[in-house]
């Protein structure tokens, strides 16, 4: 009786749940414990929790959201490259007689979690908070067009995240591979936790990452500044609108694949199981249905950023706009035409095999006008090596190859030899770090002083640009050359020594890279600490010419007093180059949305439901959803939602700005 | 200086060529002509790939802003000319590459039957193919030799220049099988058969791998794919068939349960009809075949003409329970006591093979908590 009573409460959670008796975890647990109890400390001490609560978590103000986004994305990065460094550790000794310190239970959560981080919480967070943050002020708007649905977005995914991350100490993660495929990750073999947590925490996230890009489209579409139209766009806003229609389409085919999955082992279906005509491959295709179009999700923004950045610190005009553009919706339309390039060994026939070959290859066309494009723009311009600008050409010497090994890879009987094996590895990191990350990191240092005031410390930054570049060379030119040498990928243990020197190389890149990601934390420390030495009055630190370089740095929570009017692409340089004034009088109340906390409420809700539900604590479940369900209704009768900034309170931030200004000339 | 660090890639694999890099040196003809692919693409995608990184780093070098002899066009954002070349180049490589694929694809297709030993040898008038059934177990590969009567896990023998037709399928898990020095890989997947046509041209000793994470005994599944000359592999065949040790339906149930680290195993002579119910899911004694299943569930009523009904009339035993333990019951219909509790173990607790001492324990489905399976009655030789 007692028993079925604990069963009923607890679910499945019992004290074996924690891992007490892991040594690597226990200690993980306790650094993170301290550290985490240290950080709420400290907060309590300096009572900021009031502060933090009103002014950020609360806030509908996109840019507070971006920044939130950012800061998620890069400590979950940290998490990732954490699981990266166990992984490089253990492929570099486990040889022969030696099975390395990571047994495969272990092991093989962390090459899951390591991809499932990385690419739905460090990634997604990463672009979503950069467009989030960038978007708006480009079009001259004052807020997305749904600021409350952005905060909801943004808790969504936090939710996820921590509902992956509580995997470490409460029960385990999925050992199933990043997609999780069926049929491994159905009920018949892998019954405990690990799969729920994985199905759960990107569910949670998924619908986030939707909603959110349901807004940025939105915005997009309906709130450019006047004068800016569609070919008027900023290119980083083109693809930040070809990236979520892209999102749009193509995450409900992720959410209905996992919802299958969830039926399948919660309900007892057989969508995806071996017997009773489940279809496994079936999921193979649904959740690539997402997966392809999802790489160029991630990598259409960073090839925005990449434009941005050129056009600027080569002074000159973007070359071909218009080809960028119709290279980006082209790149757009192909991409949900290409999904079965991930499995061509399952042997589907040559014609069909043959098809998604070459519409695979066509898409390195309109990706390689793109990096002409950057070419000439750099052609004949006065190009400024400061950070963002040299990412830029560390991203096109690092991008073009793996761009080369890709089409190597669509061409189905190359694939024969090379797909699920390491080759097939090192290509996508060097697509996702060359071209993503890169971009990423070139886009924090560009649009930092936007953000904060201050510069990026210069010193560290290169420190993260060498470690990043260099590092990212070291650690996957070996992982290419082992992948010829026939080696499968998610391999824990290896009999032929003749591999362990590349794998020891690997790991000697990876720890390069640790020095990068320690430099790129130290610029932002050195940075805040040489703050008043780097900081920016000007609002335009680089000489900008987009719209978000013609306010302030950091902007007003309004963005703009009176709101733009766009004559040129290069909209902000326009303005300049005509003598430009900043209008002093005249100013008016300026219409903003309120702060609410549905969205942190929600997401808190949809976690401890998810919680329930992977470890069977149906009482919680329920609870949390029925709560769920009376916060978002009770939500939509909440009709105090905006308010007017006071036409005197506009006046003095702007006076304020102005004597800045003053003092600069 | 950043042009050194683009460039290694580039270079690097040439210069470590000579090293064991069994795909750049196969011993098989498919594995040569996918090869051969790969270089021929290769060499054509450099043709743009290096002018645009030197273009990168001399571009990059002569438009510095330190540099006060370039010329600075701050309105330069549009050529015609130059559009057009920079569309039509990636377009050219892509409509080689294509032409190329498009027949490529065709010719290796692993379905397709051999047309040649070696680009100098054509296939005899009056070969047959060898076959050879390949099913992925967890964690070992089984061969069977259908037309020889023998059958080994974890060791795959064949005869240089004799084509092979390989049947592929899998019992649980999407495996591939993957043989680098003999035509790159192919998925085996549980109901279905892939097939591939290869053929070994030199003799000698390589790997052959699983590429697809199938749970915790993946890394370890791999075999020895042995080529030999004719003569030697006749005499393999004969040694094998001396042992005695023969596969049929029960020992096939006790092989079919998860192992890791598998040892050589040979077998002979074999039950027929193995590799069918492998594909058709009725190793289980009792359980129903999936073509047969299928075939009922077209007929409406099950073949009864007064039952019009899809699926009416089905065979029996389709609720059998799995070989590793009791179906698992979905999360929503279990009774509280039923739960379990899931542990956080990065350690496997203990070696319990599975389905022996708690038959029915929810952990004998857990294909990364599972150990190594107790002896079989098999001559074991160590692992080199």
């Amino acid at each position: 009786m007692t028993d079925t009573l604990i069963k009923t409460i607890f679910g499945r959670l019992g004290l074996e749940s924690f891992p007490i008796h892991e040594p690597i975890l226990l200690g993980t647990f306790i650094v993170v414990a301290l550290l985490g109890l240290s950080i709420v400390g400290a907060i309590a001490y300096f009572r900021l929790w009031g502060y933090l609560w009103r002014e950020w978590f609360t806030s509908v103000d996109h840019k507070k959201i971006g920044i939130m986004y950012v800061i998620l994305g890069i400590i979950m990065l940290l998490r990732g490259f954490a699981d990266a460094l166990m992984m490089r550790a253990q492929q570099a000794i486990a040889f022969g007689g030696n099975e390395g310190y990571l047994p495969a239970h272990h092991y093989d959560q962390i090459f899951t979690a390591h991809g499932t981080i990385m690419i739905f919480f460090v990634a997604i967070p990463l672009v979503v908070g950069l467009i989030n943050y960038v978007m708006p002020l480009q079009i001259g708007a004052r807020d997305v067009a749904f600021p409350f649905l952005n905060n909801l977005s943004f808790w969504l995914t936090a939710a996820g995240a921590a509902l992956t991350m509580l995997s470490l100490f409460v029960g385990e993660f999925a050992r199933t591979g990043w997609l999780s495929y069926a049929p491994l990750a159905g009920l018949d073999y892998s019954p405990d936790t690990g799969v729920d947590y994985y199905l759960w925490s990107l569910q949670i996230a998924g619908v986030g990452t939707t909603l959110s890009a349901i807004n940025m489209v939105a915005t997009i579409v309906k709130m450019r500044a006047p004068g800016m139209t569609m070919m008027k766009l900023p290119v980083f806003c083109w693809t930040a609108l070809c990236s979520n229609v892209l999102a749009i389409a193509i995450f409900p085919a992720l959410t209905a694949a996992f919802f299958l999955l969830m039926m399948d082992r919660y309900v007892g279906t057989n969508f995806f199981t071996n017997d009773r005509g489940g279809a496994p491959m079936m999921y193979w295709n649904m959740v690539w249905i997402w997966g392809h179009p999802e790489v160029y999700v991630l990598v259409l923004p960073a090839f925005g950023i990449y434009s941005e950045i050129t056009s600027t610190f080569t002074g000159k005009r973007l070359f071909g706009y218009s080809s960028m553009v119709y290279a980006t919706v082209v790149i757009t339309i192909l991409s949900y035409l290409v999904w079965l390039h991930h499995f061509f060994t399952m042997g589907a026939g040559p014609a069909v095999n043959s098809f998604f070959g070459i519409a695979t290859m066509v898409i390195s066309i309109p990706t390689g006008a793109k990096i002409f494009n950057w070419l000439f723009t750099m052609y004949r311009g006065n190009i400024r090596f400061e950070l963002p600008m040299m990412w830029v050409v560390a991203f096109m010497l690092t991008f073009v190859v793996g761009g080369m090994t890709g089409v190597l890879l669509a061409i189905p009987p190359a694939d024969f030899v090379l797909h699920n094996s390491l080759f097939l590895v090192a290509h996508f990191h060097n697509v996702i770090i060359g071209g993503v990350v890169f971009g990423l990191f070139a886009a924090i240092v560009y649009w930092f002083p936007k953000a904060f005031g201050f510069k990026l410390d210069p010193f560290w930054g290169k420190v993260a640009f060498w470690g990043w570049v260099i590092g990212y060379w070291v650690a996957w030119t070996p992982i290419y050359v082992v992948g010829l040498m026939g080696t499968a990928r998610r391999v824990r243990h290896f009999d032929d020594p003749s591999f362990q020197p590349y794998f020891v190389i690997a790991a000697i890149g990876a720890l390069i890279i640790l020095v990068g990601i320690l430099g790129f934390v130290m610029s932002i420390v050195m940075g805040f600490v040489k703050r008043e030495k780097l900081r920016d009055t000007t609002g335009d630190p680089w000489d900008g010419r987009t719209l978000e370089w013609s306010t302030t740095s950091p902007p007003p929570a309004y963005n703009f007093a009176f709101t733009p009017v766009v004559h040129d692409l290069d909209a902000w340089y326009d303005m300049k180059a005509r003598g430009y004034e900043r209008p002093a009088s005249g100013y008016r109340p300026i219409h903003m949305p309120k702060n609410t906390s549905a969205g942190v409420i929600i997401a808190g809700l949809s976690f401890t439901l998810g919680f329930g539900m992977v470890w069977y604590m149906w009482w919680l479940a329920a609870l949390s959803f029925i709560a769920l369900m009376i916060v978002a209704v009770g939500h939509t009768f909440n009709f105090k939602r905006d308010f007017y900034i006071p036409a005197d309170e506009v006046a003095r931030t702007e006076s304020k700005r102005q004597r800045l200004l003053g003092m600069e000339a | 200086m950043k042009r050194a660090f683009g460039l290694a890639p580039l270079v690097l694999p040439f210069l470590l060529g000579g090293c064991n890099m069994v795909t750049m040196n196969p011993t098989g003809d498919i594995a040569l002509q996918q090869r051969n692919l790969i270089l021929f693409s290769v060499a054509v995608m450099l043709l743009i790939i290096v002018p645009v990184m030197v273009l990168t780093v001399v571009f990059a070098y002569r438009y510095r802003s330190s540099n006060p002899n370039k010329v600075y066009d701050p309105n330069f954002d549009h050529s015609t000319t130059l559009e057009l070349v920079i569309w039509s180049c990636p377009l050219l490589i892509i409509i080689a590459l294509s032409a190329v694929t498009w027949t490529s694809t065709h010719l290796l297709d692993p379905f397709r039957p051999l047309e040649r030993i070696s680009a100098d040898k054509p296939i005899p008038a009056d070969t047959k193919p060898l076959i050879v059934q390949v099913v992925a177990l967890d964690w070992k590969w089984l061969f069977i030799y259908p037309d020889l009567g023998v059958a080994t896990v974890n060791e795959l023998a064949l005869p240089v220049d004799v084509p092979v037709r390989f049947l592929i399928t899998s019992t649980d898990q999407f495996n591939t099988f993957y043989a680098p020095t003999l035509a790159g890989m192919i998925y085996a997947m549980p109901t279905m058969r892939s097939e591939l046509n290869a053929v070994l041209n030199k003799p000698g000793e390589s790997w052959g791998y699983s590429g697809n994470y199938t749970g915790r005994g993946y890394s370890d599944m791999r075999f020895k794919l042995r080529g030999v000359e004719t003569a030697d592999f006749e005499r393999w065949v004969a040694e094998v068939k001396a042992s005695g040790n023969s596969l049929d339906l029960p020992k096939m149930l006790e092989l079919v349960k998860p192992s890791e680290k598998v040892p050589v195993m040979r077998f002979a002579p074999v039950q027929e009809g193995l590799f069918d119910r492998a594909v058709n899911r009725c190793i289980e004694p009792g359980k129903p075949c999936m073509i047969d299943i299928m075939r009922q569930d077209m007929q409406a009523g099950g073949g009864n003409p007064h039952d019009s009904h899809m699926g009416h009339g089905m065979p029996s035993g389709r609720e059998a329970e799995p070989l590793t333990g009791e179906r698992a019951k979905p999360a929503l219909q279990k009774a509280p006591q039923e739960k379990g509790t899931s542990p956080n173990v990065t350690k496997p607790v203990q070696p319990e093979p599975p389905g022996q001492l708690k038959p029915g324990d929810p952990k004998n489905r857990d294909q990364s908590a599972t150990d190594p399976l107790p002896a079989i009655c098999a001559p074991r030789s160590p692992r080199a």
